[in-house]
């Protein structure tokens, strides 16, 4: 039987907008194994990227626990949770969220000036990272000479370079033409089936969510 | 380094606009760095005065002359050690422009009571024993070209007539802060022509120099010389060289009060400038930095990225900006006549103010950044569309 990495158990989440409160999610409980493509759907402000945001500790749930690699990050400090963060999950954004003055291979090295490892051991880890998603070639280049498609792949390089517990990708292809789009998701299935990765992504692609191995759908702040 | 070169980088992003701030900058501190200057320059002549001398005037007014019999009784004082005097002659030396002091003095005893005036003892003793030479400044004789034995023609105006001077020596500045800009010649010159044709101005210097043994005794002294002369129709303001040099600082002291006000003004306008520059780059970089706090570095990283970048810009502004000044401060000084500023240098002082202010500049202009950069929520930051 698969362990259970992820543990969200009855988390609501509302925002303050002047002295409104908005709710966002109502009384989420989901768990995912390790290993698992977990593929979350809905239409825009069902509240999926809000749950993906506190999946990955980059938000706080108003209730309820959020239990990750049986650590309830909800009851970490700022500075835990941060650490947290740069140890446990990678991630992937729909505009990639590359640092346009870095290089490739600086910004997929950024995660890795966190940890004690000499600059020969990040090279070798960033290089292994470019390479696993086909842009060895491109170490040099800068954002702005890489296309859509491998940008994304830079930034998924960056994501998978520390080797983490979780990926959470928000919208991975929703900035992409359809065959990057399917390049990306390829790639994101390979990191699930052959290095084993437990990934967490939101999308409204129907075409991208076929890649993963449960789906679950988040409509108006619940699951159905 | 990963993260200077970031801050490097980050700083170079907009390179119109950095390019821009840091002239700007730059401006402002080479601005600040002359009118600093220019006051300091004020100030300079308090600071080449010496303790050790008094300068004694007519209590009325530095214009109204004292009778050159003042000199023995001032000497019998307990405590002077020499008594020399001076008459300022004014005059024009070819052209209004060109200005410097021209003073007829007592050759036996100036250049003792004014030992930062250095000057060979040959040509001191020939100026000594020859009643029409006279004794230049360097940095005159420098800008006029004047040489050992030239003659230098002078258009009399508080004493009328045409009057010449041999070059006989060039005294040189002991100091940074000594004036070279003077001429020497003998006050018997004047006295003796006076005698002639306006006998009722002869026999007047208007001010005496007294040296004293003890700068302690200077107050003492002073009214020692001052009673002498309390009820004759001469009476005297005895002061020490400072106070009285301060006297002359006074009248100009609004206005280097208002240029003191402008060079801090300056200082506020390069923050401004800094400032929005910080304020710019920070909000446009929301995203990123909510990236980089995504990727779990703290808020340290944060302050030291636009920390950093802020005391890059304002240190490198700070940087161009003293380099501009001193050419701009040597094209000053060669375009006033010598005789108007004696001596026109940056001090250390306005280095370090100028640096210090770049610093603070660079501190002030990156807070509201910073506080921006760590305040906005990683989510907020994420959405952030610039």
């Amino acid at each position: 039987m698969a362990n259970t990495v992820i543990q969200v158990q009855n988390v609501s989440k509302s925002y303050w907008r002047d002295s409104f409160e908005i709710p966002v999610l109502n009384d989420i409980t989901i768990e995912v194994n390790e290993g698992e493509f977990f593929g979350l759907m809905g239409p825009s402000g069902s509240g999926k990227t809000t749950l993906l945001n506190l999946i990955a500790g980059i938000d706080r749930p108003s209730k309820g626990n959020i239990v990750i690699g049986g650590v309830d990050i909800a009851k970490l400090s700022e500075s835990a949770l941060a650490k947290w963060r740069s140890q446990h999950v990678g991630f992937v954004f729909q505009f990639y969220n590359l640092l346009p003055v870095l290089t490739a291979f600086e910004n997929v090295e950024l995660p890795l000036l966190l940890t004690s490892l000499s600059k020969a051991e990040r090279k070798k880890h960033v290089d292994l990272a470019l390479d696993v998603v086909g842009l060895g070639d491109r170490t040099r280049h800068y954002p702005k000479q890489l296309s859509g498609g491998q940008e994304q792949r830079v930034a998924i390089a960056r994501a998978i370079v520390t080797d983490p517990t979780l990926l959470v990708a928000d919208e991975p292809t929703g900035d992409l033409d359809k065959h990057s789009a399917e390049e990306i998701m390829t790639l994101l299935e390979r990191l699930n089936k052959e290095y084993k990765k437990t990934i967490v992504m939101v999308t409204h692609d129907p075409r991208a969510v076929e890649k993963a191995t449960v789906v679950h759908h988040l409509d108006k702040g619940e699951l159905s | 380094m990963r993260v200077l070169k970031l801050i490097f980088k980050n700083a170079l992003r907009h390179k119109l606009r950095t390019s821009l701030t840091i002239l700007g900058m730059a401006i402002a501190v080479m601005a600040f760095g002359v009118l600093r200057t220019v006051v300091d320059m004020y100030y300079e002549g308090l600071e080449a005065t010496a303790a050790n001398r008094l300068i004694t005037r007519h209590s009325v007014s530095f214009v109204f002359p004292l009778p050159i019999s003042y000199r023995d009784q001032i000497s019998k004082i307990s405590g002077v050690e020499t008594v020399s005097f001076a008459n300022w002659f004014g005059g024009t030396y070819k052209d209004k422009n060109n200005f410097f002091a021209r003073m007829g003095a007592d050759p036996e005893t100036i250049f003792e009571v004014y030992p930062e005036y250095l000057i060979s003892a040959k040509e001191l003793e020939t100026f000594k024993q020859e009643r029409n030479s006279c004794i230049v400044g360097s940095e005159i004789a420098k800008q006029y070209g004047f040489k050992i034995g030239d003659i230098i023609p002078l258009d009399g105006d508080i004493y009328p007539g045409k009057w010449e001077f041999v070059v006989r020596g060039i005294y040189k500045p002991r100091d940074k802060s000594t004036d070279a800009t003077q001429m020497f010649f003998h006050w018997s010159a004047i006295d003796e022509r006076m005698k002639v044709e306006m006998p009722r101005r002869a026999g007047n210097v208007m001010w005496y120099i007294i040296k004293i043994k003890d700068p302690a005794q200077a107050a003492t002294i002073s009214e020692q010389v001052d009673a002498l002369f309390k009820n004759s129709s001469n009476s005297t303001k005895t002061e020490t060289e400072r106070a009285f040099t301060q006297g002359f600082i006074s009248g100009a002291s609004s206005l280097l009060d208002a240029m003191n006000a402008v060079s801090y003004i300056i200082i506020g306008i390069i923050m401004l400038v800094l400032g929005n520059t910080m304020i710019m780059s920070a909000r446009e970089r929301t995203c990123e930095y909510a990236v980089l706090k995504t990727l779990g570095f703290s808020g340290g990283h944060l302050f030291g990225l636009v920390f950093g970048e802020s005391l890059f810009i304002s240190v490198l502004g700070a940087g161009v900006g003293v380099l501009l000044t001193y050419p701009v401060v040597a094209g000053i000084a060669a375009l006033v006549p010598k005789g108007f500023f004696p001596y026109f240098f940056i001090t250390p002082t306005t280095l370090i103010i100028a640096a210090s202010a770049a610093l603070m500049v660079g501190i002030a202009a990156s807070i509201f950044p910073i506080q921006r950069a760590l305040r906005t929520k990683i989510v907020d930051g994420l959405r952030f569309a610039g």
